[in-house]
């Protein structure tokens, strides 16, 4: 290797592609892309050493705006293109980029082993709740009774959520920010890249074309402070213009609660992102607008070995233990006879 | 011939086929194979043929559960696990009636006579015991071995259950055997050592069962004579038995070493290609990374992850797991990385006859594909050669920067054969080239090609080279996602080009026998030694007949057009309905004929005989 752009001071200039970006205009992945060009140079990682990986949809475009290595790949199978990546080159960064379409439908079960596996990748959900690029049809993550165009009578399929289907398949690492939020979108990804382990990250990410709105409760400016909980390690949950409400634990079910009038922090319910078992996290994840604020930040985040790492160890210890592959002692094992 | 004593006589011959048939729990396959591995350590050629049910236990005693194991073996150069039996050995009504057809008029017919109650006869469909019909043994030399009784009695000091004595069975059977073909016991009784060194008991049970079985053989002088089946005349080298999967594996360990990658093999078990993926997962020390992944998809889109970043990326399935992977197989030919897909293929369609042979998976792997999406294919011929043949898959994968498929399948997969153990360090190395990093800001452009239109293999975490790959169709040269409708029939032509052009890279088709004629035999694929012996065996007769085997089915080799038009007719025997002979069709506007069969097995040379015979009338 002859250079190591790692050396020099690294911008967002360095982390973009000469590609003309193509997502409508006002699109949320515009804010997504921003907030990663701002983020990757912080890490310490130069472009070269970093790669994206998609599947299919709008967000899957992304790794061609991004100057690092990259594999826009099929439909819902990025997840296990960036296994045999990171496997293969655990020294790597390896992000994946994808939808709710992509990946929790045709995508679901590749979703599900990588995070079980805990492969130290980075996977972005940009969830906007319907399908932009086969323009306009419902996801697993469209509210029921949704009209779109493949359910003029509105959607009879119940949703799920991405944070809870993680947390089911043992994420070591679940965050959820907004697309306009760009401070907490960027500190998310931020943490998200320094995870050991899958990290799983929902952004609300606003498809101006098709679902124009989805979440307008928890970004206008007016509402958001009330529709939103934001999650802080070790602190109470408190939320409100005022944070004069929180969250606390009624037998298993969380209540929302006002401060003052015989309630004090200390009977809110505490985050805790280390958490061993991930109840509270499913418990957080289950938190929908309007009977609840939803929360952002990071839900969990707790250490587990990881794929990539006890494969390659198995490979050392392998090599370590019978020396480095003889082929002729191979061809030779077992039984052999000479004919003369 | 060796000294014979006054007891017994030992007839010399030149070649016999034996089965071990009997229920799948009752061991036929370890039986088969201590048989093979005795015969061919004793010299001889042997071809081996493995037929189990897809059922891991189908209901005991009936015929859906019957487990059989055929050896040839031989004092000269085989091709086939033959296909008529000299010897038949039957553990219970069910294996009697499911196999007794295969045994030759005279041949030696060795049956466990404890397993014949009223209840198994049923189990087995008999309404009256066969062993009590006197045609029987009018037709065959039938034995009657109480071999339950017989092992529980031999294994009766050990203390063992009856279930754990039932079990030692299979071994008494291999002895008696080992008698009639005057084998030596010692390996199989180093086997038992090994095998069983945690289970000292169990071991000397084995021990017992085997010895027992020679024994009875020799006391009581029960056979009409024994039989003899010197070494065959093998060019000179060390040998080993290699069964196809197990070649397989070792292939890929060497290409891998060969052209200086680590392998990295993504794979989801399926029947019959896991073996593959057992014995590569015992060699980590090779820097080999297996992956059981949650699914066919997910294990040729890992590899081609791997890939992309400079790993040998092999993916490994059967028929309907490679019909799963084909949009991925897609993903591999746009994006131009190499790679590796083997295919061993089992009767389909759909689930099909998961343990059963086929090659019936041709025009899958030719044209399964969304768009034109060409990809080359090689086929092994037999188990030691696909050895070579994954090689070969590796190196033209890297050489043209293209995916290749392998195919084998089930016959040859679990079949196996004597192999010449190559030697190691006079292997060639494979070339393989990624470009160096670059820091002067110039454009790397991913789709620039050299004269055989190969792309450059640049990997992640080489500084300068940051590039995307993808699906879209893509610009040539800068590998810029294009839609505009004269690159699109460019880089079509283009990836038709590459692919054809490997045809100049691979050796000119020959074939064995006359140069010129009557008939030309075709064949590809497991049915090789079926066809070379039938076309041996009818020149031998004065029949005017050469054959060819391809082992480069896509794109074929540059003269066989011409190869064909020599002959007055062609003949393509294939356990398809004729995919080859389409092919064949279609490209060189030969009028060539088919013998097809697709009943999950093997041809036999004589009805290849027959019909050659028949086209040179
Ligand atoms: S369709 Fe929606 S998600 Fe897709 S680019 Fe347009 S706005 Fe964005």
């Amino acid at each position: 290797m002859s250079v190591d752009t790692a050396l020099k001071i690294l911008t967002p200039n360095d982390f973009a592609s000469d590609q003309d970006v193509r997502w409508c205009p006002g699109c949320g992945d515009y804010s997504i892309l921003a907030q990663m060009k701002k983020v990757l140079p912080t890490l310490g990682v130069p472009p070269e050493k970093t790669v994206f990986v998609s599947g299919i949809g709008c967000s899957s475009r992304f790794p061609y705006y991004m100057n690092t290595y990259g594999i826009h790949s099929i439909h819902g199978r990025a997840p296990a293109v960036a296994t045999g990546v990171k496997s293969f080159r655990p020294d790597l960064s390896v992000w994946v980029i994808t939808g709710d379409g992509d990946a929790l439908s045709i995508g679901g079960n590749h979703l599900m082993h990588a995070i079980r596996r805990n492969l130290d990748i980075n996977i972005v959900l940009f969830n906007n709740q319907i399908y932009g690029l086969t323009k306009g049809q419902y996801s697993p993550t469209s509210p029921l009774g949704k009209v779109t165009k493949s359910t003029p009578l509105g959607t009879i399929d119940n949703p799920i959520y991405p944070l809870s289907v993680a947390i089911g398949c043992e994420a070591t690492f679940v965050a959820r920010t907004v697309d306009t939020n760009i401070k907490h979108l960027a500190m998310v990804l931020k943490r998200a890249a320094e995870h050991r382990g899958t990290s799983f990250v929902e952004v609300y990410q606003n498809c101006i074309v098709f679902n124009d709105g989805a979440f307008d409760y928890a970004t206008a400016k007016d509402t958001k402070t009330e529709t939103t909980l934001e999650l802080e390690h070790g602190k109470p949950l408190i939320f409100g213009k005022n944070r004069d409400r929180g969250v606390r634990l009624h037998g298993l079910d969380p209540e929302v609660v006002e401060l003052g009038k015989g309630i004090s922090e200390d009977d809110l319910l505490f985050h805790d992102e280390r958490a061993a078992e991930p109840s509270l996290a499913y418990l957080l994840s289950r938190m929908r607008y309007p009977d609840f604020p939803e929360p952002i930040g990071v839900f969990r985040a707790v250490e587990r070995p990881m794929y990539d790492e006890l494969l390659n160890e198995q490979i050392a210890k392998a090599k370590a233990k019978c020396g480095e592959g003889n082929l002729q002692q191979l061809f030779e094992s077992g039984d052999t006879w000479l004919v003369e | 011939m060796s000294t014979i004593t006054p007891q017994k006589t030992i007839r010399e011959i030149q070649h016999a086929t034996v089965r071990f048939c009997g229920d799948s729990g009752d061991g036929m396959q370890l039986a088969g194979t201590q048989f093979t591995n005795t015969s061919a350590l004793a010299g001889n050629d042997v071809a081996t043929f493995p037929d189990y049910p897809a059922e891991i236990r189908a209901p005991r005693g009936t015929k859906a559960g019957v487990s059989g194991f055929q050896i040839h073996f031989a004092n000269k150069d085989i091709f086939t696990p033959g296909d008529q039996l000299d010897a038949l050995v039957a553990m219970n009504p069910a294996a009697l009636a499911t196999n007794l057809l295969d045994l030759t008029v005279g041949g030696v017919l060795i049956v466990n006579s404890d397993e014949f109650s009223d209840k198994d006869l049923k189990l087995a469909g008999f309404s009256t015991n066969p062993l009590d019909d006197e045609n029987l043994r009018r037709k065959f030399q039938v034995y009657l071995v109480d071999m339950t009784r017989l092992t529980r009695l031999a294994v009766e000091e050990i203390g063992l259950g009856t279930k754990e004595s039932d079990r030692c069975r299979n071994f008494f059977a291999v002895g008696l055997v080992y008698w009639l073909y005057d084998r030596s016991l010692e390996p199989t009784l180093r086997y038992i050592d090994d095998k069983f060194s945690k289970k000292p008991q169990v071991a000397e049970a084995n021990r017992r069962a085997l010895k027992a079985g020679f024994h009875y053989g020799e006391t009581m002088e029960m056979f009409a004579s024994q039989f003899r089946v010197s070494p065959a005349k093998l060019p000179p080298g060390r040998y080993r038995n290699i069964m196809g999967n197990e070649a397989t594996a070792y292939g890929l360990i060497a290409a891998a070493k060969r052209s200086g990658c680590e392998l990295f093999y993504g794979s989801y078990p399926i029947t019959p290609a896991s073996d593959i993926l057992h014995e590569l997962s015992k060699h980590k020390n090779f820097g080999v990374r297996t992956f059981q992944a949650e699914d066919e998809i997910a294990a040729i889109t890992a590899t081609i992850g791997a890939s992309y970043c400079g790993a040998m990326g092999v993916t490994t399935s059967s028929g309907p797991g490679i019909a799963l992977k084909q949009e991925a197989m897609g993903l591999a030919v746009m994006t131009e990385l190499p790679l590796v897909i083997i295919n061993v293929q089992r009767g389909g369609p759909s689930t099909g006859l998961p343990t059963k042979t086929e090659q019936a998976d041709l025009l899958q792997a030719l044209c399964g594909r969304n768009g034109e999406c060409p990809i080359p294919i090689v086929a092994a011929r037999s188990p030691a050669d696909c050895f070579d043949t994954v090689q070969e898959a590796w190196r033209i994968a890297v050489r043209f920067m293209t995916p290749v498929i392998f195919l084998s399948d089930g016959y040859i997969a679990n079949g196996s054969e004597p192999w010449r153990v190559p030697d190691a360090s006079a292997m060639s190395p494979i070339e393989v080239q990624h470009p160096p990093g670059r820091s002067d800001g110039s454009t790397f452009l991913p789709y620039e090609r050299n004269e055989r239109l190969a792309r450059p293999w640049a990997v992640p975490g080489t500084p300068g080279l940051m590039h995307r790959i993808g699906g879209l169709e893509k610009q040539d040269i800068t590998g810029n996602v294009n839609y505009e409708a004269g690159n699109h029939q460019h880089m079509i032509n283009t990836r038709d080009r590459k692919v054809a052009l490997v045809a100049d890279d691979i050796p000119l088709q020959e074939v064995t026998g006359p140069e010129r004629g009557k008939l030309l035999v075709v064949s590809w694929g497991g049915t090789y030694g079926a066809c070379a012996t039938a076309v041996n065996d009818v020149r031998e007769l004065g029949g005017d007949v050469a054959h060819c085997h391809l082992r480069y089915l896509h794109p074929f080799p540059k003269n066989l057009g011409e190869v064909l038009w020599r002959y007055e007719k062609v003949l393509v025997p294939e356990l398809n309905l004729g995919q080859l002979r389409m092919l064949l069709r279609a490209e060189y506007l030969v009028d060539a004929v088919g013998h097809n069969k697709v009943q999950g097995r093997p041809f036999h040379v004589t009805e290849l005989v027959e019909k050659i015979q028949q086209l040179l009338q």
